[in-house]
């Protein structure tokens, strides 16, 4: 018998393939059953109503896409009224992600969220913090650790923080989350990027600038899933360009203990739900009879404990 | 298709009902010199279509064309008798380029149908569709319909050359009457369309609009509908991801009730009210 649970904090998960936020919502049920995945992810909730970016908010780079859709929201009220609701007629966990533009306002989310129904918060913190000069909570460790501490102190519930790659200290930064009490980091968000048409000189996205995902972004964000893998004790989620197995279980034998995928779903809606078969039969062709078998497997070798921390190019 | 088990769960919601399918292509030839018109074998189960509902297309990755997302377009044509699926397009961009490489017997991946297509209310039974360029193929399986529900039919297509006038046979055919205009014979211009249709209102009454493919004939058809009470529909386009309503990349702002609303336009369109579309 395969044994495809993973532990992530408190909460165990059937299977380690979970959607990323953004790239999910209810009308994926309609193309196949939601309750074959280990979690549900919704897509990043503020409290206010807010209409997000303007268009175009996305386009397409050599095999992978940028996007700019900030953070649209229908509200607190909204989701927890039609949202939740929903959700509970699954057996998986539900994971919420929300967004704010200050601690104290990130962390009087936590609390107003923390309703049943609800397993987990993924707070990304990869947005901006408008109280200070709009740079990412995450892009610096002072004031990761400042925002993860007010929300520990708002909630009982599992909080996954969110990394973001827009950042030089990326173990720094994965530290201070945990020295503040996240359960879990994910590991990451989407890198800041542009595209311009040069037949109009325009920018293709309407914000001008916006994030990278998809394939040609795996690397980038398996090397931090890795680095933060290495300096924390706390469980890491990767997440970035997966669109195989093979990219999930790299991601496993790098150090997470379980993956989100997000873009290649718009390229196959039935992505999630293929990879879970794939896991099976990987696993089966490998001898192995645990997806725990793979978790941070990777032979680095004496060398990486130097190396690991570095964020210079070689 | 869906072909993954089902977990054992008592209150789950409604079942899957949207398939991804390999479709075979069967033909995939050109109708003119900027047009080209794709049939598919299709199953049964992605061929309970409505007018103006869209497909998201699979577009094949080769050395010369890399696209990545899938690419959203309007239903040319559904034939469950026949199990066929037609798409009718341009060769704009990378996609379409893409397509346009399909050859007889290759696999398509195609998935739908999505979005809310047009609504024929049982008082709407002097039906006018004004159509500019590819617009057409958004339009033709409404004239199906209207044909099939037994409705009068005008249809005013309009293209920059006679040349480009596509399925005026097919709409004839379908009991429509059919009238062209073009950029070239200098009748497609706002007024000339303008007193085409304030004519056809005089003359026997217009119950319904349809549009789709121009910002021009959009404000037009707003201006008459206001003025005449003629209620009407537009199909809309805007980039999208996932087809699906989940990344919100496809928004649109839409006039209701005194401001302005956003709505995903693969999942509350893409046909909307013609009043409260706003051209872009």
């Amino acid at each position: 018998m395969l044994d495809l649970t993973t532990r992530i904090g408190a909460l165990e998960l059937k299977n380690p393939i979970m959607p990323a936020s953004g790239t999910f919502s209810e009308e994926l049920a309609e193309v196949f059953d939601l309750d074959l995945l280990g979690a549900h992810v919704t897509k990043t909730i503020t409290r206010e109503k807010r209409n997000g970016n303007p268009t175009p908010r996305v386009c397409e780079v050599q095999g992978s896409m940028l996007n700019s859709i900030g953070i649209p929201s229908k509200g607190l009220e909204a989701f927890k009224a039609n949202i939740i609701p929903f959700y509970q007629k699954y057996n998986a966990p539900l994971v919420v992600s929300i967004s704010a533009g200050s601690a104290d306002e990130f962390a009087r989310l936590c609390t107003d969220i923390s309703v049943p129904g609800v397993a987990a918060i993924e707070v990304n913190i990869s947005c901006p913090n408008i109280e200070e000069d709009g740079k990412a909570f995450a892009m610096r460790p002072s004031s990761t650790e400042a925002v993860m501490r007010k929300m520990r102190a708002a909630t009982d519930l599992p909080l996954w923080a969110k990394l973001t790659p827009n950042t030089g200290e990326t173990t720094e930064v994965a530290k201070a989350a945990e020295a503040a009490g996240a359960d879990a980091l994910v590991v990451c968000n989407t890198l800041l990027a542009m595209a311009i048409d040069i037949k109009t000189r325009r920018p293709k996205l309407g914000n001008l600038m916006g994030g990278l995902s998809g394939p040609a972004f795996k690397p980038i964000a398996l090397r931090m899933a890795y680095q933060c893998a290495k300096s924390v004790s706390i469980p890491v989620i990767g997440c970035g360009g997966i669109s195989t197995i093979e990219d999930a279980i790299e991601y496993l034998i790098a150090g997470a203990a379980a993956v989100q995928v997000g873009t290649a779903t718009f390229i196959e809606p039935t992505i999630m739900a293929r990879m879970i078969e794939d896991l099976k039969r990987y696993l089966s062709a490998q001898g192995l009879n645990s997806v725990r078998q793979l978790i941070g497997t990777v032979q680095d070798g004496e060398a990486a404990d130097g190396l690991v921390f570095m964020e210079a190019a070689p | 298709m869906s072909v993954f088990a089902m977990t054992e769960n008592p209150n789950r919601p409604p079942a899957p009902h949207l398939h991804d399918v390999a479709c075979r292509v069967k033909s995939n030839q050109p109708v003119n010199s900027d047009y080209r018109q794709l049939i598919l074998e299709a199953p049964a189960e992605i061929l309970s279509c409505a007018p103006g509902q869209f497909f998201h297309l699979l577009c094949p990755v080769s050395q010369a064309q890399k696209p990545y997302l899938r690419r959203p377009m309007s239903i040319y044509g559904y034939y469950p008798e026949k199990g066929e699926l037609h798409f009718l397009y341009k060769v704009t961009g990378t996609g379409t380029a893409a397509m346009a490489g399909l050859q007889a017997g290759d696999r398509f991946t195609v998935l739908g149908p999505l979005g809310r297509g047009f609504d024929i209310l049982p008082s709407w039974q002097k039906l006018l569709l004004v159509a500019r360029g590819v617009g057409l193929a958004t339009l033709a399986p409404l004239a199906l319909q209207a044909r099939q529900m037994g409705r009068q039919l005008t249809a005013i297509c309009s293209a920059r050359s006679p040349d480009f006038l596509m399925s005026l046979d097919y709409l004839r055919e379908l009991g429509a009457r059919v009238i062209p205009v073009t950029d070239e014979e200098g009748s497609s211009d706002t007024a000339s369309v303008r007193a085409l249709i304030e004519g056809l209102i005089a003359d026997e009454g217009v119950d319904a609009v349809y549009t789709c493919g121009s910002n021009r004939l959009l404000e037009l058809l707003q201006d008459i509908g206001k003025a005449h009470n003629i209620p009407g529909q537009i199909a809309l386009e805007q980039q999208m991801a996932c087809g699906l309503g989940m990344c919100q990349c496809c928004v649109r702002g839409f006039r209701r009730s005194g401001q302005i609303v956003h709505e995903r336009v693969c999942r509350e369109g893409p046909v909307f009210d013609i009043q409260e579309a706003i051209g872009c």
